[in-house]
């Protein structure tokens, strides 16, 4: 079903199951360790062979010599897999014979480049990254594989290679799909300012740092490959791997149940299926592998380090006339730009904008989507600019904001107005409830012994993004729903979720259906990613339930436009059956898909959100401790809230985490991830993180889908190291503008 | 058998491994000569289990690979994120960084002892009630760890945030400090905490 026109009244509006919280359905398997990861199907893929990454140590160069005699003798070693003997595969640019098949891209529009997911392995001696894989080895059990590993001997010869992205940025160019913005004349209207900040913010490579290790176990029967793997978007996956060994990807099935994490680390393959697979075809017998903690940083991806430059000018009313940002980052070729200036798009009026962005290569790890890949890392300058040029109007920050509020694209005018936009109800709701009143403007005036204490608040937004997804369904004689569908549960809450949806369409209650995800012999869907996932999937699923409906309501001799469906029964004109009946012992199936029109084109959509922080400052080691926070959204209808406040409590996690702590520390001799482990990438812990609360503002978008929802795990974390950054501005009165806020940088410039 | 965890690094070859060839006496390269293998008797969840192993195994991996116990996880298999705890002889500990070998004759107790779908552990069952996970991949770490850290505060036994060392008492922030070494991205932290403070509370 197309959706091109806003929902009007529907069986979700009901209410009944969707809009409550319910735990989560997989909650018992995930809670008693029962619940199956990638690396953990023993029974179906037995005598599993275990493969061990050889990665590359040098950054950007040749190998020149290999010598894998030793390795290939140690015990229990049955391959050893390097460039030489490794088979020919097919990267970027070599769709799988047959096609991807459907696609619907949202940014691409609707076109995808063929072949986009392809990793081929080991396909010659250059290295074009740290950790790349230059050798896989696979011998009867992990601890022999391991060793055996460290015994391919390797020679490199070391090229010149560009790690320091402020020594080459002006070398950068702007990206094809990220075309420069200019609205009105920038320049003269920041020259004649009354009221301006030009700064510039740098922020860092920030790793994902998912808890489960990306892993997959192959197994081949005849020439039909199944893969256990670690991935968020499974159709995605079976074209990566399909195309990489350019075999039809009806010969590909990939299984995703449980994903221990993703965050953006899984929108693609990396070594470990592609080198399952070929190890598995060769060895005639299933293939083992996990990547190791410290190769996860340098062999994946991770979200790219920005510089970003903010020229903000208002007038003395504080209305902002000129809005300028530009934003440098760098990546391998075929890596993307980190599009940091996307959310300035929506953010605030203003009649004079410029937005720029540069990618230059760089011959670091490829960088990749990461929670709110643009926002999040955009929102951490602009949001703390606002805040620096309402000190400078002398006005307060949230009225500042309120003040520049639009309520259309501030870039295309009134013709594009936003299906909903409540971020003034965000701020003011949050400022009432945070006691915003109290604060403080003058920083470095609270105490509390020997801490400064501040407040600070940012604004947040990500934009609504939709995807095709499909779904089947299944209603049997015992009265049970089954769903089957390719979308994926990364922690974001999809099996509970998609049970709310089926049980509220079906009339069931919530023990009557039964969620099957994350394979793709089910119909093809959105997966998870970019916060499409709940809105698309449920969107999807809806159209598979109306047309089971339809299909019951007919069996039962009903006319389906007036059926209802309600406590296990169909009724219509008075008559009424029991669901189980009418489906008999055969039961009764039914598909339906969504597919999305124009209505994100021709409406500005975007779910917002404000956050407030309060921090204390050590007066004396600059430590920051986060005291309390609070996020206000408005993200369209929330389907479960519990788990909808898990996905905002998560990304309020990791924007601390953004704001204080993750680093990737580059070797800019080397060029490579110095801290590429748990210990030395710090993410935030238990006692990092106070009690935080979370409020969700009453909406619904009908122009979003027939749900009338949007995305929750990303809005979490856009704004809030900026909010957290303000905080300890206010506190200490140290504006800093290099991210994380380290304590060496905060008491260099505490002004107390 | 018991031994010492240097034993076991010397028995496994690691050692050899990390360049000390040159004292080996035997002609054939360390690489070339099968592993020791080791019986080891293990007491996991209450049931007597036996073990020939690859004296390299770890802990964890004996739990996952070879008894096929995998509610135990491996985040990182250097102990830096605690997805792999499990109790030995009562007391918690990161299996990942524990050989096999070196608890011939202990009973470890994992995820899959404590409950069952049906027949939770009142840490299993608040872990739902209060959505203390998302992903899931953290969990049985998290759960194990709240478990025995419940009994080290109630043995008396103080961490780095206990004000009077000689009086251990329960407090959120002593939860927090002692559930540090069990990393959750997913950050379900406040949520965990509810958790723990509702068994605690005797409220689960
Ligand atoms: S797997 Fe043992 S601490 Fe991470
Ligand atoms: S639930 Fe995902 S890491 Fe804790």
């Amino acid at each position: 079903m197309k959706f091109d026109s806003a929902a009007g009244q529907n069986v979700i509006d009901q209410g009944r199951i969707v809009g409550k919280s319910y735990p989560r359905v997989d909650g018992p398997l995930k809670v008693s360790g029962l619940a199956p990861y990638a690396h953990e199907y023993h029974s179906d893929a037995p005598n599993a062979a275990y493969g061990v990454i050889v990665g590359a140590g040098i950054s950007k160069g040749r190998i020149t010599a290999i010598d894998t005699s030793e390795a290939e003798r140690a015990p229990g070693v049955v391959l050893v897999m390097t460039h030489r003997n490794a088979p020919k595969q097919f990267g970027i640019g070599h769709a799988p014979p047959g096609g991807t098949g459907p696609q619907q891209d949202e940014k691409d529009g609707g076109g995808e480049k063929p072949g986009r997911h392809n990793k081929p392995q080991l396909q010659g001696p250059e290295v074009r990254h740290f950790d790349q894989s230059v050798a896989f080895v696979v011998a009867e059990t992990f601890e022999q594989a391991r060793d055996a590993a460290r015994l391919v001997r390797i020679t490199y010869a070391v090229e010149k290679g560009r790690f320091d992205l402020a020594a080459e940025k002006d070398k950068g160019e702007m990206p094809e799909d990220t075309p420069d913005s200019n609205v009105g004349n920038f320049d003269s209207a920041f020259a004649a300012a009354p009221a301006k900040i030009d700064v510039t913010y740098t922020t860092p490579d920030q790793a994902h740092s998912m808890m489960e290790p990306h892993a997959s176990i192959a197994r081949w029967d005849g020439d039909q490959l199944t893969l256990w793997t670690s991935h968020q978007i499974i159709h995605w996956g079976v074209d990566g791997v399909a195309g990489t060994l350019g075999i039809h990807k009806d010969k590909v099935r990939v299984i995703s149940a449980y994903i221990g994490g993703g965050f953006g680390s899984k929108l693609m393959i990396y070594g470990d299926p592609i080198l399952a697979a070929l190890a598995a075809r060769q060895l005639g017998r299933p293939v083992k592998v996990a990547l190791t903690r410290p190769q996860i940083y340098n062999h994946t991806s991770h979200r790219p380090a920005t510089i970003q430059r903010l020229r903000l000018g208002a007038g003395i009313d504080g209305k902002l006339l000129a809005i300028g940002h530009d934003v440098w980052c760098g990546n391998l070729p075929e890596g993307e730009a980190e599009n940091a200036a996307d959310q300035t798009k929506l953010l605030y009026a203003g009649a004079n904008r410029l937005l720029r962005t540069r990618k230059t290569e760089l011959d670091l790890p490829l960088g990749a989507s990461m929670r709110a890949p643009g926002e999040a890392v955009g929102l951490l300058a602009l949001e703390c600019a606002m805040d620096e040029l309402a000190e400078k109007l002398g006005l307060d920050p949230i009225e500042f904001r309120i003040l520049n509020d639009t309520q259309f694209d501030p870039e295309k005018g009134p013709e594009r107005p936003f299906s909903t936009r409540h971020l003034v109800e965000c701020l003011r709701t949050g400022a009432d409830k945070f006691g915003w009143s109290k604060r403080n403007p003058k920083p470095g005036m609270v105490r509390d012994g020997r801490w400064l204490i501040g407040i600070g608040v940012a604004s947040a937004i990500r934009n609504n993004l939709v995807m095709a997804s499909g779904a089947r369904v299944r209603l049997s004689g015992d009265g049970v729903l089954t769903i089957q569908t390719q979308m994926t549960d990364i922690g974001t809450g999809s099996y509970t979720i998609l049970a709310q949806i089926g049980a509220e369409m079906l009339g069931l209650p919530m023990d009557k259906v039964r969620v099957e995800l994350g394979d793709s012999s089910f119909p093809q869907s959105a997966g998870s990613g970019g916060s499409w996932g709940a809105n698309s999937a449920s969107a999807g699923l809806y159209y598979a339930c109306e047309n089971l409906r339809n299909a019951i309501a007919q069996r039962a001799g009903f006319n389906s436009t007036d059926s209802q469906f309600a406590d296990g029964k169909v009724s219509a004109g008075g008559r009424s059956r029991n669901l189980a009946d009418v489906v008999g012992k055969d039961g009764i199936s039914a598909e339906g898909k969504v597919e999305f029109g124009d209505l994100t084109k021709r409406f500005a959509q975007a779910a917002f959100g404000a956050h407030f922080a309060e921090v204390a400052v050590d007066s004396v080691t600059a430590e920051v401790r986060v005291r309390r926070m609070l996020s206000v959204c408005a993200a369209g209808r929330i389907i479960n809230p519990q788990t909808a406040r898990s996905q905002c409590l998560g990304g309020m996690t990791m924007g601390i985490g953004a704001a204080l702590m993750e680093d990737q520390v580059v070797d800019k001799r080397f060029g490579y991830f110095v801290n590429h482990d748990l210990a030395e990438y710090h993410v935030p812990v238990h006692a990092d993180i106070p009690d935080m609360e979370v409020i969700f503002l009453d909406e619904l978008d009908d122009k979003s889908s027939p749900i009338k929802a949007k995305g929750v795990g990303e809005l979490g974390i856009c704004g809030v190291g900026a909010a957290v950054a303000n905080a300890v501005h206010n506190a200490t009165g140290a504006r800093i503008r290099d991210y994380p806020l380290t304590l060496d940088k905060i008491m260099a410039k505490m002004a107390v | 058998m018991s031994l010492t965890r240097r034993d076991a690094m010397i028995m496994s070859g690691v050692a050899v491994a990390a360049g000390a060839t040159g004292t080996e006496a035997e002609s054939a390269p360390a690489s070339t000569r099968p592993p020791p293998q080791a019986d080891i008797r293990l007491t996991v969840n209450g049931q007597a289990r036996r073990l020939q192993l690859d004296s390299r195994v770890s802990l964890l991996d004996a739990l996952r690979e070879h008894l096929h116990l995998t509610g135990s996880k491996k985040g990182c298999d250097h102990g830096q994120c605690g997805a792999c705890t499990v109790t030995v002889n009562g007391r918690r500990i990161n299996s990942c960084l524990s050989l096999a070998v070196m608890h011939d004759g202990d009973e470890i107790g994992t995820i899959e002892g404590l409950g069952r779908p049906g027949r939770l552990h009142p840490m299993q069952a608040a872990f739902i009630a209060h959505d203390g996970f998302q992903c899931g991949y953290c969990t049985p770490g998290q759960i194990c760890s709240a478990v025995a850290m419940l009994e080290e505060i109630k043995d008396g036994i103080p961490s780095h945030v206990t004000e009077d060392l000689n009086d251990v008492r329960y407090s959120a922030d002593e939860v927090r400090e002692r559930m540090s070494g069990n990393i959750c991205r997913c950050a379900a932290y406040p949520n965990i905490v509810a958790a723990i403070d509702d068994v605690h509370g005797g409220r689960a």
